[in-house]
């Protein structure tokens, strides 16, 4: 049984997205993703700049058994990436939730409702 | 759902996460593979084998025959508790599967790949012919390896008395029965340590012990990356019935000596040696950040292009290793490309890291 915090919304391809007070969304992926994965060894980041639609492909996250695409959740601009993955990947076993990926300035943060809450998640993952 | 071993229960209640292998349901990790490949580099851990198939060859010409079906001959283990690691081929000198046989008392122990266990039965049926020979397979039997550097003492100090002086005294590639254990010095990480054969029904019990005794169980995850450090062949990865032994970094373990022993696939490897080994198998190490995977293709700057048979994360070395098949002319700098780019790389022996050192 793994962890889905209530405060986020999430994409079927399991990342999850937090609206931020300033308009943003940050995005990483959940602790059902990073368990199916396994030991995460590296993260192929998105740049700054990057538009993306909604399911994009946005990165890709490497564990020791295999390569896994990240998609972005919705529609937007990427403000950041975090640099310290490159150094530490397996911060996204360690802490999912509070590991990011990338910010992105949404096209229209309406968009968000459209992802899944916690307990569409839970049920997306059969948990 | 898959077969299971002995250990299956054991296993859920470790925390395992399963994964098929070859129709088994087996551990892929309890909890995390990188920490469980130092582990066994460092210090040792247990693994659960008991997939893989151990088949008894006895009968008045298993010598001969055997020295017909496999590549390496029989007649270098002088005297009973030796071991030697072969190829079987088949007559387009492909590779039918490799194994390690052990030479015991009554008979020759074979243990080969569990993926394999279907096609390898029903080939060396078929190539009984008129051989004195009977083939008993051991499904009765489970099988641990305990590797890493503190293996054999560690293990030595949780049996009996007879058992653990046979641990002391076994040298590498060699293995003896006591009572109903078969103890060998032999395994399949780069690191020292122990393959024993045991009854079924001894085998959680024995695993539960080591547990207790504070030896990690290790799953099928860090086994990969482990054999892919040291070099070793993954059957159905690095092998199969359409590669050459003198393709895949095999040549040491083919006997050509007596030059009349005619074993199966020999006429096919000497017609191939005369017109020499179009491919090799090398090792590839990426410098840069990102991970080499098994089917990527290698390119070789006015040489020509290979491809990576078994590529993963080498957590000792803390960078993408791999195994790939090229040209033989090859050269130590090659291109691998990884989703559309092309990264550079470098070429090296195949073997990264033995007895917890780096080799590369």
């Amino acid at each position: 049984m793994s962890n889905i915090p209530a405060d986020l919304r999430f994409a079927e391809s399991h990342e999850w997205a937090r609206l931020e007070a300033d308009g943003t969304v940050t995005v990483g992926i959940s602790d059902h993703a990073q368990e199916a994965l396994g030991d995460v060894v590296f993260v192929e980041l998105a740049e700054v700049g990057n538009v993306f639609a909604a399911e994009d492909q946005a990165g890709v996250v490497e564990s020791v058994k295999a390569a896994s695409d990240i998609y972005s959740p919705i529609a937007g601009e990427v403000i950041a990436v975090n640099d310290a993955l490159s150094g530490e990947p397996e911060l996204l076993n360690t802490d999912p939730y509070g590991t990011w990926i990338f910010k992105l300035k949404p096209s229209n943060p309406a968009d968000l409702e459209k992802l899944l809450d916690a307990a569409g998640y839970k049920a997306a993952i059969g948990e | 759902m898959g077969q299971r071993t002995p250990l299956y229960d054991l296993h859920l209640a470790l925390g395992a996460k399963m994964v098929d292998f070859g129709g088994w349901d087996m551990p892929l990790h309890y909890g995390s593979q990188v920490e469980e490949h130092h582990q066994v580099r460092r210090d040792c851990g247990v693994f659960d084998v008991s997939h893989m198939t151990v088949i008894d060859v006895t009968g008045s010409q298993a010598k001969e025959w055997l020295q017909h079906l496999l590549a390496n001959d029989v007649d270098r283990l002088h005297g009973c508790g030796r071991a030697l690691y072969s190829a079987m081929l088949n007559e387009r000198g492909g590779v039918v599967d490799d194994m390690i046989v052990y030479r015991t008392e009554a008979a020759y122990r074979l243990v080969v790949n569990a993926a394999t266990r279907d096609q390898d039965m029903a080939w060396m049926q078929a190539r009984l012919g008129s051989y004195n020979v009977q083939m008993h397979e051991r499904p009765e039997l489970a099988m641990l390896a305990i590797q890493g550097p503190h293996a054999r003492q560690k293990i030595a100090e949780l049996v009996t008395q007879s058992r653990s002086s046979l641990i002391h005294q076994l040298k590498p590639f060699e293995g003896q029965a006591d009572g109903d254990w078969f103890i060998a010095r032999t395994g399949y990480t780069g690191e020292d340590g122990l393959e024993i054969v045991l009854p079924a029904d001894q085998a959680p019990g024995f695993f539960n012990d080591l547990v207790g005794a504070g030896i990690s169980p290790i799953g099928l995850g860090a086994r990969d990356t482990l054999r892919l450090e040291a070099g070793m062949n993954l059957y159905g990865q690095d092998i199969h019935q359409d590669v050459s032994p003198l393709a895949a970094n095999m040549a040491w373990s083919i006997a050509w000596e007596p030059a009349g022993r005619n074993f199966i696939g020999r006429a096919a490897l000497e017609a191939e040696l005369a017109v020499g080994v179009q491919f090799k198998l090398v090792g590839l190490v990426l410098e840069e950040r990102g991970v080499l995977r098994a089917h990527q293709v290698v390119r070789i700057a006015n040489v020509g292009e290979g491809e990576i048979t078994s590529g993963s994360f080498s957590p000792t070395l803390s960078k993408s290793i791999a195994l790939a098949r090229v040209p033989t002319a090859t050269a130590d700098r090659a291109e691998v490309e990884i989703r559309g780019k092309w990264y550079p790389v470098r070429v090296v022996k195949p073997t990264f890291v033995r007895h917890g050192k780096t080799l590369i």
